[in-house]
């Protein structure tokens, strides 16, 4: 049943292990300024991201954020790293966040688990496009 | 006698249907054949004659276990081989058969929807050579109906090859009941001299528990492998009833009756003949046991809510415990369960290679959500209740935690 032969050399970095066992800002926002939820339709997996946005100096900054995944573990890796790449951060900056970078992040995916990089990146870009469809 | 499992050392194996440690007694029966008796069992000399003997003596135990004759066994890599020797081997000798008949239709197969992927792929290869094959579809408990397998055969139908136990849920197909068909509507193509239909099962997870009797079966092939009953993981071997054509898939030396060559690897050859007669020794004890705390672990986890069992209520191996589990993803469950020293095993999209949900819930009917939370337990003759109760204690915390880090839907 698990299929993981040619697929991975070994299965998940230190790096991902450690987000599995200890995922960074996972919960809900009450009252975000920015959220969506993505899905791959592929293995099922499900994605929700919480902005709360703060401005500063005329800046849009992420002040908070918080994620909920039902997922493999690269799926709830890939969430809290992608949290802790943007918390703080422009939105400026952090809207150009690619899987590769979080994948990076997390000292790289076997490829069969890439996709679930593409999910955090999706969901992050939407959560920012719900808080810019917000403003207007 | 089993030893109580020291709090530190605990470490809970649970995925036995995916392989098996190797039994101390069949790693002693195989060690006097790396160095000492090393020969080459073709050889006419002393070397070569005890590794004969060895051989012969563990082809008899396979054929006394399953009641056939030491000349219809012949020992190959595994189950995946046997499979494919048992399929593609035989159709390709039935084609040979029609075209020198000059007969133009082409053979046709049956197997079920549930099959082990060594089945699967075998059919997917000879539709691929343009031979036609009925995948038999099950019910939601993975339970192939003989009547199916009886409308789908057709005067070019060769062979009907249905597993004996479910892998992945534990459902027991009806052998027996399809042998029984089989044979029926064997006698008068037989009267007429056509080809009779020949019958498959894939013994692999039914070996160690189930009556495996090839007469009381019905069977004319049979596969089994050694490393899901405690021999190591290389050998297998495959039951050919006398009179069934069969063409040699691996060619070379004469080995295996000229069915499959290749020099005999006869410590690992030894170690199958030692595992089945333990095995054999042992089974009701086993099985009783085994089936005891099966059910004490399926009574535990259903306490869990929103969990499923799945595969039949009755005719079920008594070894496998499979669930469908809401709200949690089966590989995050693995890990978790890992890190809490317990191995089991899921047919969830993300454990699998090509991001696919198991076929055989799919099969069943499950949808790709309700896949996503598989989780199966298998166990085997090491397993202890305070194993069982250890994972009915850590269980649901695990959920909870993953249930707790998902979205509310």
């Amino acid at each position: 049943m698990v299929d993981i032969s040619n697929f991975y050399p070994s299965l998940y970095s230190k790096k991902v292990m450690e987000h599995i066992r200890r995922p960074r800002n996972m919960g809900e926002i009450k009252n975000p300024d920015g959220v969506a939820t993505v899905g791959n339709p592929q293995c099922g997996d499900i994605m929700r991201l919480f902005l709360k946005i703060e401005k500063k100096k005329g800046r849009d900054y992420i002040k908070n954020i918080k994620f909920q995944t039902l997922g493999c573990g690269a799926a709830i890796a890939t969430s809290s790293m992608i949290t802790l790449m943007v918390k703080g951060k422009p939105l400026s900056d952090v809207e150009k966040i690619t899987k590769k970078a979080v994948a990076d992040a997390l000292g790289g995916l076997p490829p069969v688990k890439m996709h679930c990089s593409v999910l955090a990146a999706d969901a992050l870009k939407k959560a920012i496009e719900d808080y810019r469809k917000r403003q207007r | 006698m089993r030893k109580a499992r020291p709090e530190q050392s605990r470490r809970v194996y649970l995925d036995n249907a995916a392989t098996t440690p190797v039994d101390p007694e069949v790693f002693k029966a195989m060690e006097p054949y790396f160095r000492g008796k090393f020969g080459n069992a073709s050889e006419p000399h002393s070397w070569g004659q005890e590794a004969r003997k060895a051989i012969d003596q563990a082809r008899e135990q396979i054929a006394k276990a399953l009641g056939a004759k030491p000349k219809e066994i012949i020992f190959t890599s595994c189950a995946t081989e046997s499979i494919n020797l048992a399929h593609k081997g035989l159709a390709e000798a039935i084609l040979r058969q029609w075209q020198k008949e000059k007969r133009g239709e082409i053979p046709h197969l049956i197997t079920s929807s549930v099959e082990h992927k060594a089945v699967l792929e075998s059919c997917k290869h000879l539709e691929k050579q343009g031979y036609k094959v009925t995948y038999l579809p099950v019910d939601k408990h993975g339970l192939v109906n003989a009547k199916d397998a009886k409308k789908a055969i057709r005067p070019e139908t060769v062979l009907v090859s249905i597993m004996y136990v479910n892998n992945e849920v534990g459902t027991i197909q009806p052998i027996k009941e399809i042998g029984k068909l089989i044979k029926k509507i064997n006698k008068p193509r037989i009267t007429n001299h056509l080809s009779p239909i020949y019958f498959h099962t894939d013994a692999t997870q039914a070996i160690q528990y189930l009556g495996c009797n090839v007469d009381r079966l019905g069977v004319d092939l049979l596969s089994l492998t050694g490393h899901k009953i405690y021999a190591p993981k290389g050998i297998g071997a495959l039951y050919v009833r006398k009179g069934t054509p069969l063409v040699r898939q691996q060619d070379g030396g004469g080995q295996e009756y000229r069915l499959r060559a290749g020099t005999e690897n006869v410590p690992y050859i030894v170690a199958l003949g030692k595992a089945i007669e333990l095995t054999t020794k042992n089974k009701e004890q086993t099985t009783k046991r085994v089936k005891m705390l099966r059910n004490r672990l399926i009574e535990g986890v259903l306490k869990i809510p929103e969990v499923e069992l799945t595969g039949h209520p009755t005719k079920t191996a008594p070894h496998i415990a499979s669930f469908v589990v809401d709200g949690a993803e089966g590989e995050a469950m693995l890990l978790l369960l890992s890190d809490k020293d317990i191995a089991a095993s899921s047919g969830s999209a993300c454990t699998s290679g090509l991001l696919k949900p198991s076929h055989v819930l799919t099969a069943m009917g499950y949808k790709p959500q309700e896949a996503h939370g598989s989780l199966r337990f298998s166990l085997g003759k090491d397993n202890t209740q305070e194993e069982i109760d250890y994972v009915i204690k850590v269980l649901p915390g695990v959920i909870k935690r993953l249930r707790g880090m998902a979205p509310k839907l």
